[in-house]
This record gives C-alpha cells, structure tokens and sequence, in this order.
C-alpha cells in the first residue's frame, strides 16, 4: 500500500469543493484527489498514492515506472478495492 | 549476471556496477527504508550483483509491518461490533492480531472492507448514514496527507459516522532510533524516495549533522537503486556525509507544500510504538485535539487496549537491519505469506515477503547440494 503508481489524467473536475479526476493506470482508471498537484491538468502524468497524485513527471518516467511495477506484479494489489465500480 | 539482461538499459547498469567496483576499496553496510524499495532490490537481485563487501540490509519502511499489535487487536475489536464497518488498505487484513486478523472477522460475518484510498471510505459513509464507518489508516508521511484530506473533509461537511484509527509513522525518527542504537551496523542510507516527494529532504540534514551518516534519496527503479548506491559508496570512500537527492525526477528539496499543510493541520506528532522496535519518541501522528471528534481510539473506548508480542517472531532484527528474513528457522517453513507468524511475511512490501518471493527457489536448491 505505500507504493506509488504513475497515471495519466483523463479527467479533472471539482467534486464537494475537491479537485478530482480520473486517472489511468494501463487498463484501469480509479478517481484520483488532483489536489496537491495544481500545475497538473489533463493528459498530464502524475504519481498517485492511495487515491491521491503526490508529482507530476513526464510521460516518458511514467511509462518506464509503471512497466517496472507491472513486472514485480506490484500493481493489482496496490489498486484493490471492495468499494470502487470501476 | 543474469539480472543485467532484464534492466531497461542494462549497459547503463552494467557501468554503475563496474563503477562500484572500481570505488568500493572497503565493506560497507546501507540500508534501504522503503519496503518498496526492498522489492526492487529483490526483484533484480542488485544485492547478488554488488562488489564484496558492500552489504544491504532492509528497514523498517513497511507501515505494515511495524503497525503496533495492539493497534491491530484495536481495529479488530472496533470491527467486531456490529454497528461498525470498518475500512482500510489490502495488506491490513492478513496481519496477525494477538489472536484473529482482520480477515477472520471479516469472514465470520464481520463488515470488513478494502479500499485503495482514504476517499473512498468517506464515499461509503456519506452513503451509509446507518453505519459507523472507520477508516484503520496507517502509513508513513506518504500516506498520511491522503488519510489527513479524509478527516479534513469529513469535519468540513459534518459527517457525524466517520471516524478513523490513525497509527501514522515517520521516518526521521526511526532512522535516528536505528542510528542510537548500540547494536547499529548501518553507514549509509537509501533514503525513501516518495516519502520526501511529500516531506522534501531538509530534515535529513539534522540526522547527518548528528551522526555523519551519509543519505541519499532514491528512486524505486533497479537503476535508481544502483544509482543511489554508487553515491552511498562514493560519499562513504571519500569521508563526506551529506544528503544528495537521486530521485530528482519526483522529489524536491522542499517536498510537496500542500500536502504538508493538510498534514499539520489534522495530525500532531505523538510519541508511538513499532511492532518489532518498541517505542520510539515523536515517530508518530495522532488526530489533533480539533479533530478529535473523528478520533475511532476515543469514540469506541479501545484506547486501554495493550497486548505482548510473540517471541518466536525475528521480525524486530529484521526490521531493524540486524538479521535477514533467511536467518529465521521459520522462514518459508512455519512463516509463510498463507500463514504469516510477523507482519513482514505479510505485505507484498515486507522484506520477509519479498525474500520469500525471490529468495526461498534459491534456498531450497542450495539446501539440496548439501
């Protein structure tokens, strides 16, 4: 659960006075707090947290990070949930 | 060197090994904090590529690994009410209580449920005014701004059936702890790397002026960690002992400001106990007084809970560097990620997990030549 994983935004709207998206995560979006990074916006990549983008990084260190968590077989843990539809 | 073969660029890996090499004119033992870190480091078998000598030993930076037992056994009995659903993260349900885990209450008829982020737990109680939600949140400094932006909106909105059990850890501390420590082997750390994407590196220099220990900040891919290791080893031949920062790709010298302000707004620092380690001062955050009203320890009066560890478990020598997960006569045996004796076995960021995930195939063969 302390793991970090990059994502791109798709979406970003004010949710309950809260900035939040949708991000992708290779085949899976989950919702994603966009508040502790304002200088991110659509189509941008961000390191995501529990639900919420910690930084942004290029498209380039999102995809190199996220294919090293994928071959640890790191990734369906970290984005397990009872709760989300998606 | 197998291994080499599978980096993205092995050639570049290839280098900074040899490089090591070249530089490394004596031991020396660096440790990693972050359990994710300790995964990589497995993965890619960086430990069975460095020059001799240069050993790695793996840290406490597992949140759940060193969540105290009786925080555990708390949540266990929070759950066990019948007016309560209880959330929290994946790994959290398999760690042994003095007695149950969370997943046995949840598989008698216990309300139990994963999530993979604080916000959804908040979703479910606005949904579910019947129910007394509490969200079980543990974490180090990269966690806690997200649990912290849940308790936050809960009191902005009112929500009267939303509580948390909050046992938060810090890293300085610990590091500190580790380096007091008379049995301490560690010259040199690999910093966690999204820990200071929230906090920065400015309070790592307090730990360096005290001890003259040598910190890097690294990343969490294998050439990262090759990276922040060939520093280690460079500042450690050359004497010097300063924070140098390898994971510029994400983290700041400053850190994340408004995560930090999230954070000091809902959470103090508070003296707090480490399965394993024992009670280390000011490693902690608690729910300010403010916010005090979503504090699940208060409302459901567990906060008299205590409870011993179990003695057969070596965990607290392994998180505190001083033995590996192999050194444990249960290792792959009696302790296993099905049938966890410590915390360690049990998240995929455990260094028992991890050495059981990559290490056990090698043990047995090596076993079997004898």
């Amino acid at each position: 659960m302390c793991l970090a994983i990059p994502g791109k935004i798709l979406s970003s709207a004010l949710e309950n006075g809260i900035r939040v998206g949708r991000v992708q995560f290779g085949g899976i979006t989950r919702q994603t707090c966009l508040d502790f990074v304002p200088e991110a916006s659509v189509g941008d990549y961000v390191i995501v947290h529990v639900g919420f983008a910690i930084s942004r990084v290029d498209r380039a260190e999102a995809e190199r990070s996220y294919e090293a968590l994928e071959s640890m077989g790191l990734l369906k843990g970290e984005l397990e949930s009872d709760l989300e539809d998606s | 060197m197998k291994y080499l073969d599978e980096y993205r660029d092995s050639n570049i890996a290839r280098g900074i090994v040899a490089e090591l090499g070249r530089r490394a004119t004596r031991p020396w033992v660096l440790m990693e904090i972050c359990g994710g870190q300790t995964h990589t480091l497995m993965r890619y078998g960086i430990d069975e590529l460095l020059p001799a000598g240069i050993e790695l030993v793996h840290g406490p930076g597992c949140p759940v690994c060193v969540t105290s037992l009786e925080t555990i056994d708390k949540a266990i009995e929070i759950a066990l009410r019948p007016d309560v659903t209880l959330i929290s993260y994946g790994d959290m349900l398999r760690v042994p209580g003095s007695r149950i885990d969370l997943f046995h209450v949840k598989a008698n008829g216990g309300d139990v449920r994963v999530v993979y982020s604080p916000t959804e737990a908040l979703k479910f109680a606005r949904m579910n005014p019947s129910r007394k939600v509490v969200f079980f949140a543990v974490g180090f400094e990269t966690t806690a701004p997200a649990n912290a932006m849940a308790v936050w909106q809960a009191k902005r909105e009112g929500l009267k059936n939303f509580s948390m059990l909050a046992s938060h850890v810090l890293v300085p501390p610990a590091i500190r702890a580790l380096l007091s420590s008379s049995r301490n082997r560690v010259q040199g750390f690999i910093g966690p790397g999204h820990v200071c994407t929230i906090m920065g590196y400015r309070e790592y220099e307090d730990l360096i002026r005290e001890f003259h220990v040598p910190i890097v900040v690294g990343g969490f891919e294998p050439l990262d960690l090759l990276e922040a290791i060939l520093m280690l080893v460079t500042q450690l031949e050359e004497g010097r002992a300063v924070v140098e920062n390898q994971y510029v790709r994400s983290v700041t010298y400053e850190g994340n400001p408004l995560a930090q302000k999230v954070l000091a707004e809902v959470f103090e620092v508070c003296d707090r106990k480490w399965r394993g380690i024992g009670g280390i001062p000011e490693s902690g955050l608690n729910l300010r007084q403010e916010y005090a009203e979503f504090d699940a320890d208060r409302i459901f009066g567990t906060e008299g809970v205590t409870a011993d560890e179990p003695a057969e478990c070596i965990s607290a020598e392994v998180l505190q560097g001083l033995k590996k997960p192999t050194d444990c006569s249960a290792f792959g045996t009696r302790c296993t990620p099905e049938n966890p004796l410590g915390a360690p076995m049990v998240s995929s960021e455990g260094a028992c997990a991890a050495y059981y995930q990559y290490r056990r195939h090698g043990m047995v063969a090596a076993k079997d030549i004898h």
